[in-house]
């Protein structure tokens, strides 16, 4: 193998670009050995194409018995290597991933998400009222990013936004990479506990997880899982893309002026914040079921692969003109931040209605904000599977 | 241009129905629905950029 057997890269140069051996891998070596952290050899796809071509390709198995976190992650231990968790649709191949998917694709419908705008605005509304009441400097995270996508899962899942501390707090926990296998495991438990009772006769009947059990479908467990899943994902990800979309906007005030005279440039300035930040930082693991000829190489059965999105987001070869530089007009679509193949985002178009929204609401309300503190003083969360900030601290 | 869809492929990510309205919508369960089998001229471009967004190749367009 002429490639030197390196790890994930982690250290990046700024807030918003990737780690640069990431460019580099690209260029010279677009699939290439890597070391994973427990020593054993696998693969990195850094360009566009083979990572498009490797995410629609059945034969690479998402399941997690193959998975092995490119990054030391002690937490997905007790994960991956077992079988898919009920519900867990994001470990499983076809059959078993279609059938879920399928009782959860018509709740996340261009048409329902349309059905949900004026329900939000008045959401984004509230909080922007806290805000100002409450006077700068305040923490954005905290205040907005964080309350508006999840109170918006929580209302589509039918789970009380009061039970929200303790959903966010094991969430948290699940999604650190530096915690423990045990206290992993034990946030998992406690999250399947709150959500078979949330999804049982005491829920909410109105929601998603009323629906699946009305339907059923799916068993108990599996409707548990499936509401521990969107609730952790439908959360965590887009508060980490809301408030880090605000900073990498108040870091680029050229692209931020031009988004403020121009409110229309919103829906591509949104596919391309999503292209730029890429939050799901370290990719997602693949495995070859059988030996396969990919790329120029021999992948053989069972070895992992990982497929980094923010390296094919920043792919040249897709996205002419600099691809390193946030630029609101860009034609980006095509973009990966969302993954591709039958595991794409299922909550994308949640997603984009509510950074579409959120983030000209934020801006229209609080037309001189700014970061309340120097930028290299915002802690980001390097530590986390999701990339974001921690906080944002912001004035006014 | 006709347009083919394979509705046992689709997962329902939604792309299509987001890139041209005009072709593509979704049904309750947000599967693919198409709206006309062939696309006018004017629309073969939006067409072809829906076929490459779908993450699971389910659109084919077949210019004739």
């Amino acid at each position: 193998m002429a490639s030197d057997l390196t790890p994930h890269p982690v250290t990046r140069p700024n807030p918003f670009d990737p780690p640069l051996e990431l460019g580099r891998y690209r260029e010279t070596e677009p699939i290439r050995r890597m070391a994973y952290p427990d020593g054993h050899a696998g693969w990195l796809i850094t360009s566009h194409e083979l990572a498009r071509a490797m995410l629609s390709d059945g034969r690479f198995s998402a399941r997690s018995e193959f998975k092995r976190p490119p990054v030391s992650r002690p937490g997905a231990d007790p994960f991956y290597g077992a079988p898919a968790l009920p519900g867990w649709l994001v470990d499983m191949d076809a059959p078993e991933h279609t059938r879920i998917r399928q009782q959860l694709a018509g709740k996340f419908t261009a048409r329902r998400m349309r059905d949900l705008r004026p329900r939000l605005d008045v959401v984004i509304d509230d909080l922007l009222s806290t805000m100002a009441r409450k006077g700068p400097p305040v923490d954005l995270v905290e205040l907005f990013a964080l309350p508006v996508p999840s109170i918006m899962i929580c209302e589509i899942l039918g789970v009380p936004y009061e039970k929200r501390a303790e959903f966010q707090q094991n969430s948290e926990t699940l999604f650190s990479l530096r915690v423990t296998a045990d206290e992993a495991s034990a946030a998992m438990d406690r999250l399947y506990e709150l959500l078979r009772v949330l999804s049982g006769p005491g829920g909410d009947r109105d929601g998603l997880l009323a629906m699946l059990a009305e339907d059923g479908t799916l068993d108990r467990e599996e409707i548990a899982g499936v509401g521990v899943l969107l609730l952790t994902a439908g959360h965590e990800s887009t508060s980490s893309s809301l408030a880090l979309s605000t900073f990498a906007l108040l870091s680029h005030p050229d692209q931020l002026a031009k988004l403020t005279a121009d409110p229309g440039l919103i829906d591509n300035a949104v596919e391309e914040l999503m292209r730029y930040l890429s939050v799901f930082h370290f990719g997602v693991p693949r495995t070859p079921l059988e030996d396969v000829e990919f790329g120029g190489h021999l992948l053989r059965a069972g070895e992992s692969i990982t497929v980094s999105l923010p390296a094919a987001n920043r792919d040249p070869a897709w996205f002419a003109d600099h691809p390193d530089r946030l630029d609101i007009e860009r034609r980006s679509t095509g973009h990966m931040a969302f993954g591709y193949g039958i595991h794409q985002c299922l909550g994308q178009n949640l997603v984009r209605m509510e950074l579409r929204a959120a983030l000209p609401a934020l801006f229209r309300r609080f037309p001189g904000l700014a970061l309340a503190v120097p930028s290299d003083e915002v802690p980001l969360s390097s530590d986390m599977s999701v990339y974001g900030v921690h906080r944002l601290p912001v004035t006014w | 241009m006709r347009v083919d869809v394979d509705v046992d492929l689709c997962i329902g990510s939604g792309q299509c129905a987001l890139t041209v309205p005009e072709i593509f919508d979704q049904d309750d369960d947000g599967v693919v629905l198409l709206l006309a089998t062939t696309a006018p001229p004017e629309l073969h471009d939006e067409v072809r950029d829906a076929a490459s967004r779908c993450p699971v190749r389910a659109i084919t367009p077949t210019d004739r």
